[in-house]
C-alpha cells in the first residue's frame, strides 16, 4: 500500500517534472533573468536539468550542513543561488527574487509552488555573507560589500 | 552542588555517548578518520568559509569582566543588533510601545543589579550563558533548540514551531520571540515570524574564522575591553589564561548547567 501511493506519487510528480521540462523547452528561453549575474554565466552550481528538478533537495541538505554543522563553503547555500540569480532593477537596485516575475517566483508561481522561505531569508543580497560588521572574503558569487538593505542604520549613518 | 540527588547523572550520558561513538566507528569508519583528521587544524583559517564539520575540539565562551562594564554604556548592544539585523526589527502599526519594548527581540541586554545590604552595583551584559546542559534543549519538542559541537546553543528555526517551551525553561531571560512579520533582513541573519531566537555567539563569525564576536569588539572598541571570547578547551587562549587568573563565576550556578559564559567581580 505503502509502496503504491510513494510510486503514485512518483508518477505524478515526474509529470509534473516532464511537462515543466517541456514548458521550458516550448518557450525557448529559461527563467534565467537578463541582468542577473546567472545570464553572464555559462552554468548553475549543478547541471541545469539536474538543478530544475533537485534544487529543493540541493538546498535542503545544505540548510542542514550550515546551521547544524558550520559548513559554509559550498556552493548550494541559499545565499548563493540569491545572489547570482537577482536582478537589477532599473534603479539600479535588486530585486527581491522571490517577486512572481524574477527568477525564484516566477517558475514557481508557473509550477504552483509557495514557499515560506522568504518569511525569514532574504530576498536579495543584503549586508554580504558576513554582515556589517564581518568585513571577510565574500562567499563565491556574492559581490563584495553588497549594499545593506534601504532603512539599516549603516545605510543612513555613515 | 548540595544536594547529590539533583545532580545530572554524568555518568549514564557517557555511556550513552560512548554506546555512540562505538556504533559510529564500526559503522562508518570515515567518521573516526574525519575527527582525527580536524584535531589538527580545529576551526577554518580566517576569512575562509568552515568547509569541515564542527567538532568538540573545541568549546567557545565568553568571560565578562563587570568590573570593566561601564553603567550606562550599550555598545555590546548595538553592536550586536547590527551584526544580527536585529536593528531591522519596526514596531507593527498601532502596537503599545511599552509592549513592544518588552517584545522586540534582543539578544543582550545590559543589567544592572544591587546588593541590597553593601549597595555595591554591578553592570553586566547579559545573554545566553550556552550552556554545557542546556534547558532549553531539554525540553524542545521538536529539536529545533540544539548545541552544536563546538558548544554554541541555539535554534534551527526550520524546526523551531514557536511553542516558547524554551524561554520559559531559560533561567536567565535570554530568548526572544520574532512577533511580527519581518520586512528587511540581512542574509546572514534570517528571520521571521514565529520563532524562537538567541545568542548564538556569532556563529557566522565562527565559520569563517574570525576571531571575536560582535561585542567583544565593540566592547573593547569602546575602550572597556570587558568582554573576553576565546575557546575553553584551549589552556592556552587568553581566555583559558584569564579564567585561570581571575576569580569567576557562572550565574545561577546552584542548577549546575556549567555555562560557557563566566562572569568575574559578581
Ligand atoms: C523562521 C525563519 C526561517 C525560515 C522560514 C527558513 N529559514 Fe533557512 N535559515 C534560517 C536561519 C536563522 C538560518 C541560519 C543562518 C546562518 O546561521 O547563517 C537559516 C539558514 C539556512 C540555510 C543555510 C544558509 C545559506 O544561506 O545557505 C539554508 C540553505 C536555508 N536556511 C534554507 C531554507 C529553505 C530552503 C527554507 C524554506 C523551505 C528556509 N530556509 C526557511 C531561518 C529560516
Ligand atoms: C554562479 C552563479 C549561480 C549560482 C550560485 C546558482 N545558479 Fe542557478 N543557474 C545559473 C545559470 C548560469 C543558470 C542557467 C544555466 C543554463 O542556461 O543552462 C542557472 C539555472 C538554474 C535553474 C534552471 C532554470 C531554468 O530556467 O530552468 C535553476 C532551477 C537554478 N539555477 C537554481 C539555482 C539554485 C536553487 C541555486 C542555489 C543552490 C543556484 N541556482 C545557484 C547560475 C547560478
Ligand atoms: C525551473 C523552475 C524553478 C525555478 C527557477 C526555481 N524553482 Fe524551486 N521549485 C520548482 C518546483 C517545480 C518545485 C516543486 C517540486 C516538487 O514539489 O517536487 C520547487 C520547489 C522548491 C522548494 C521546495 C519547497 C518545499 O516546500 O518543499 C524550494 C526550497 C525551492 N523550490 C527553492 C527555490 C529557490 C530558492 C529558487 C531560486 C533560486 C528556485 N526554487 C527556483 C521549480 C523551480
Amino acid at each position: 500500500m505503502a509502496t503504491a501511493l510513494v510510486t503514485g506519487g512518483r508518477v505524478i510528480l515526474g509529470l509534473a517534472g516532464a511537462l515543466l521540462a517541456l514548458a521550458v523547452q516550448a518557450g525557448g528561453s529559461n527563467f534565467v533573468i537578463p541582468g542577473s549575474q546567472a545570464a553572464k554565466e555559462q552554468r548553475c552550481v549543478e547541471p541545469t536539468d539536474f538543478m530544475r528538478r533537485n534544487h529543493m533537495e540541493v538546498i535542503k541538505h545544505q540548510r542542514d550542513a550550515t546551521v547544524h554543522d558550520g559548513i559554509r563553503s559550498t556552493k548550494h547555500s541559499l545565499a548563493g543561488c540569491i545572489a547570482c540569480h537577482v536582478a537589477q532593477g532599473p534603479s539600479g537596485h535588486p530585486v527581491p527574487v522571490n517577486d512572481d516575475r524574477q527568477f525564484c517566483g516566477a517558475c514557481h508561481e508557473f509550477a504552483a509552488v509557495r514557499l515560506n522561505c522568504f518569511d525569514c531569508h532574504a530576498t536579495v543580497p543584503a549586508g554580504g555573507p558576513l554582515g556589517p560588521g564581518g568585513g571577510a572574503a565574500p562567499a563565491p558569487g556574492v559581490a563584495p560589500g553588497t549594499p545593506l538593505p534601504p532603512g539599516h542604520p549603516q545605510t543612513t549613518v555613515r | 552542588m548540595n544536594n547529590p540527588s539533583e545532580a545530572i547523572d554524568q555518568g549514564r550520558r557517557g555511556f550513552m555517548r560512548s554506546a555512540a561513538g562505538v556504533a559510529t566507528v564500526t559503522l562508518a569508519p570515515g567518521v573516526l578518520l574525519h575527527t582525527l583528521a580536524n584535531a589538527a587544524s580545529p576551526g577554518p583559517t580566517a576569512g575562509e568559509p568552515r568547509a569541515v564539520q564542527v567538532t568538540d575540539q573545541v568549546r567557545y565562551g565568553m568571560l565578562i569582566d563587570t568590573t570593566k562594564c561601564a553603567e550606562g554604556c550599550t555598545a555590546c548592544v548595538s553592536a550586536c543588533d547590527r551584526e544580527n539585523g536585529l536593528d531591522l526589527q519596526t514596531m507593527p502599526e498601532g502596537a503599545d510601545p511599552a509592549l513592544w519594548d518588552r517584545q522586540e527581540a534582543r539578544w543582550i541586554r545590559k543589567v544592572k543589579v544591587q546588593d541590597n545590604l553593601t549597595g555595591k552595583v554591578t553592570n553586566l551584559p547579559l545573554m545566553c550563558q550556552h550552556c554545557e546542559h542546556p534547558p532549553c534543549v531539554d525540553v524542545c519538542p521538536t529539536g529545533a533548540s540544539f548545541k552544536r559541537a563546538d558548544g554554541i546553543v541555539m535554534v534551527d528555526r526550520h524546526l523551531c514551531i514557536g511553542c516558547r517551551y524554551c524561554m520559559m525553561a531559560c533561567p536567565y531571560k535570554a530568548r526572544s520571540f520574532i512577533h511580527t512579520n519581518v520586512e528587511v533582513k540581512l542574509t546572514l541573519a534570517p528571520r521571521g515570524k514565529g520563532c524562537v531566537e538567541s545568542c548564538n555567539l556569532c556563529v557566522h563569525r565562527r565559520d569563517n574564522g574570525q576571531a571575536s564576536t560582535a561585542c567583544a569588539d565593540a566592547c573593547a572598541a569602546a575602550g572597556h575591553g570587558a568582554i573576553l571570547f576565546g575557546d575553553l578547551k584551549d589552556p592556552a587562549s587568553p581566555l583559558s589564561q584569564a579564567l585561570a587568573k581571575l576569580p569567576s563565576r557562572q550565574l545561577r550556578e546552584n542548577l549546575a548547567l556549567n555555562t560557557g559564559v563566566r562572569y568575574a567581580g559578581v
